[in-house]
């Protein structure tokens, strides 16, 4: 058998779906449903051998089609740099506040991606997020929570 | 039906209800745009407003805006690559490829000529056949749905990507298993949540969607940025290309936009089945029915893959008023709301809506067409300007996919928790893509995974714990025979090929 990275993300997946499957016999359900003909669980239990089933026929049969990545031309370093600004981005979203963490979020994120022309990034940066957050929240009236222009008096 | 036409027409050609309608498509193609905000967003936002108004009017421009919304969704899916409403999904399969290859312009004019042919044949099916189609509706039993939901899982499957069935087959179980995290629809007993309250509701559609589209593109994106092939992509995306529809892709679409249209409205008038399994099957069906050179392109940009969910989703957007008029049944989500907002009024949908609001039922079926219009005149000039989102330089439309779909996640929940949960489901999706696992499957499984298990616990519940169900009545047998079909027409050809 010729391992590659697809038969090892089926392998995963096969792992997944056992964990899955294992997960949905643990389903507690309610003693007079126990031997019902469908219940909470029965769902699941079906979702987690179809997963066996596919993945396990995807690690047997041969691979027609082997997908051949070139890792050395993948811009990892770019990629897990955006990743983390989103994540520092959703962990300080509801204690700062909808408009500096966003505005900062799109900023850094022009800067890591190579960008350069300092008016350009702020235009997009701040005024923009202040437009569409006007257009949300005084036009749509979808309420967004903001501590820090609550704190300097901008937002009621 | 002469006097109920010429009763929708007073009612529908009022200046008021016109600017309603003018109003709502406008309104409703900007929302649909922004990935997230999609027309059951959209048209909850005008409750409120429509109550200011009589129930005919309110429900036009409620209309209005749902046409609008799927317009405005199929462009962000031709130009982002970001569905924000289900229906659309299908749209991005040759609209965002076709996009790629500097034919944005060209994209997003078929989709609207597409668009506007699906609705106005529907609007004109409907005027015909509403009452008798109310009928075929309620035909329908839990076994059938079931059957249905299994075929069009199959197909999407089956038709996603070439050689690539038992990916697209993980993909589709891997939809199914995070559409059953939460709570069960029946007991309310939480399944897979592992104690965490954020996951008691289940995980959003726009989650799921975004995290699997717009994000892990902009991923992708970012990662493959020194990959020699994909230079080349980005350079393309950013011509327009011309707007025009030459005469060979026009008599693509003349064959494509009728057989579509009817399978998207038949689909439609299935109460739940609603826009996305329409556009799923009308892109199956167009695949299979093409020839085989065409074939080749499905996935690359087709005229065809393009055209047939365009004009499906639009004819089903008016086949779902079928069940909502004449049944009181909600057609697809969106029209469930819609249903919300006609009960507020103190309409009573059902079979009696004919004789006791005749101005509601005719109006809303008169107006359909007017928005129609309306839509197209609307958006075909405005293409150009559309599709100048595709100028804006990587280095800022990335950041910009992030932030919509970063908005998107947490103007719906204000939850920290989603936002995570997103970002990782989009590194796995863009892992995922890398080694060619096709998305959507995993989208329409995940749409579908809600509905196929309540229809397959009425339909073992009735048949008493036995499969039998499935073979007992003959529209049941019928459709997974379909379905049996397309598994060895699919192994058949593949194996052909190989010999």
């Amino acid at each position: 058998m010729n391992i590659n990275t697809t038969k090892i993300i089926s392998l995963l997946f096969f792992i997944f779906s056992a964990f899955y499957l294992y997960t949905a016999y643990q389903i507690q359900v309610f003693a007079f449903d126990e031997n019902a003909p469908f219940n909470a669980r029965t769902f699941p239990i079906y979702l987690g051998y179809a997963g066996l089933f596919f993945s396990g026929l995807k690690l047997i049969l041969p691979d027609a089609n082997t997908i051949k990545v070139d890792h050395k031309n993948l811009e990892y370093k770019k990629t897990v740099i955006l990743i983390l600004i989103a994540v520092i981005y959703g962990a300080t979203i509801l204690k700062v506040g909808y408009f500096l963490t966003t505005s900062l979020f799109l900023f850094a994120s022009y800067y890591f991606l190579g960008e350069r022309r300092w008016i350009l990034m702020f235009l997009l940066s701040f005024p923009f997020v202040a437009a569409f957050m006007y257009l949300l929240h005084g036009v749509l009236n979808i309420y967004l929570r903001d501590p820090f222009l609550q704190l300097i008096g901008v937002m009621g | 039906m002469i006097e109920g036409i010429l009763i929708g027409l007073t009612t529908a050609l009022t200046i008021q209800n016109i600017l309603m309608v003018i109003v709502g498509c406008f309104f409703g193609t900007i929302i649909g745009m922004l990935p997230g905000l999609g027309p059951m967003t959209a048209i909850a936002l005008m409750i409120p407003i429509t109550y200011g108004f009589d129930p005919a009017t309110g429900l036009i421009l409620m209309a209005g805006v749902y046409y609008g919304a799927v317009f405005g969704g199929s462009t962000s899916s031709i130009l982002l690559n970001a569905p924000g409403v289900p229906g659309t999904v299908a749209t991005s399969f040759d609209g965002y490829p076709m996009a790629q290859q500097g034919k944005a312009g060209k994209a997003l004019a078929i989709a609207a000529w597409s668009s506007f042919a699906g609705g106005t044949l529907s609007a004109i099916y409907l005027l015909f056949m509403a009452p008798s189609l109310s009928k075929v509706s309620l035909s329908f039993r839990s076994p059938d749905y079931f059957a249905l939901m299994i075929l069009g899982l199959t197909a999407i499957a089956a038709f996603s990507s070439k050689g690539q069935f038992l990916k697209a087959m993980m993909m589709v179980v891997l939809g199914l298993m995070l559409a059953s995290v939460g709570q069960d629809s029946l007991s309310d007993i939480t399944r897979f949540t592992f104690n965490n309250m954020n996951l008691t509701d289940g995980i959003s559609f726009v989650l799921v969607v975004m995290a699997t589209f717009a994000m892990s593109e902009a991923l992708t994106i970012i990662l493959k940025r020194n990959d020699p092939t994909s230079a080349a992509k980005q350079v393309s995306l950013t011509e327009l290309g011309s707007i025009k529809i030459n005469k060979e892709e026009r008599t693509k679409m003349y064959k494509t936009i009728p057989r579509s249209s009817i399978i998207g409205f038949l689909i439609g008038v299935l109460p739940g089945a609603g826009a996305t399994i329409a556009s799923f099957l009308a892109y199956g069906m167009e695949r299979n029915l093409v020839s085989d050179e065409e074939k080749e392109k499905f996935g690359k940009g087709s005229v065809n893959g393009l055209s047939a969910p365009e004009t499906a989703n639009n004819a089903a957007c008016s086949g779902s008023f079928v069940p909502m008029l004449t049944l009181g049944i909600p057609g697809s989500g969106t029209t469930a709301v819609m249903l919300g907002a006609l009960l507020g009024f103190g309409v009573q949908p059902g079979p009696r809506l004919y004789m006791t609001n005749p101005e509601i039922f005719w109006s809303i079926i008169m107006s359909m067409y007017i928005g129609m219009v309306i839509l197209l005149i609307l958006n075909l000039p405005l293409i150009p300007y559309i599709a100048r989102i595709l100028a804006v330089p990587k280095n800022y439309l990335i950041p910009l996919i992030l932030f919509f779909s970063v908005t998107g996640i947490y103007v719906m929940s204000f939850n920290n928790f989603d936002i995570y949960l997103m970002i990782g489901i989009a590194v796995v999706a863009t892992y995922l893509r890398l080694y060619d696992f096709p998305m959507p499957p995993l989208i329409l499984a995940f749409v579908l995974g809600g509905l196929m298990e309540e229809n397959l616990r009425r339909s073992l519940l009735l048949s008493n714990g036995s499969w039998e169900f499935l073979w007992d009545r003959t529209l049941t047998a019928c459709i997974l025979a379909t379905t049996i079909l397309i598994v060895i027409w699919h192994i058949y050809k593949t194996l052909k090929k190989k010999i």
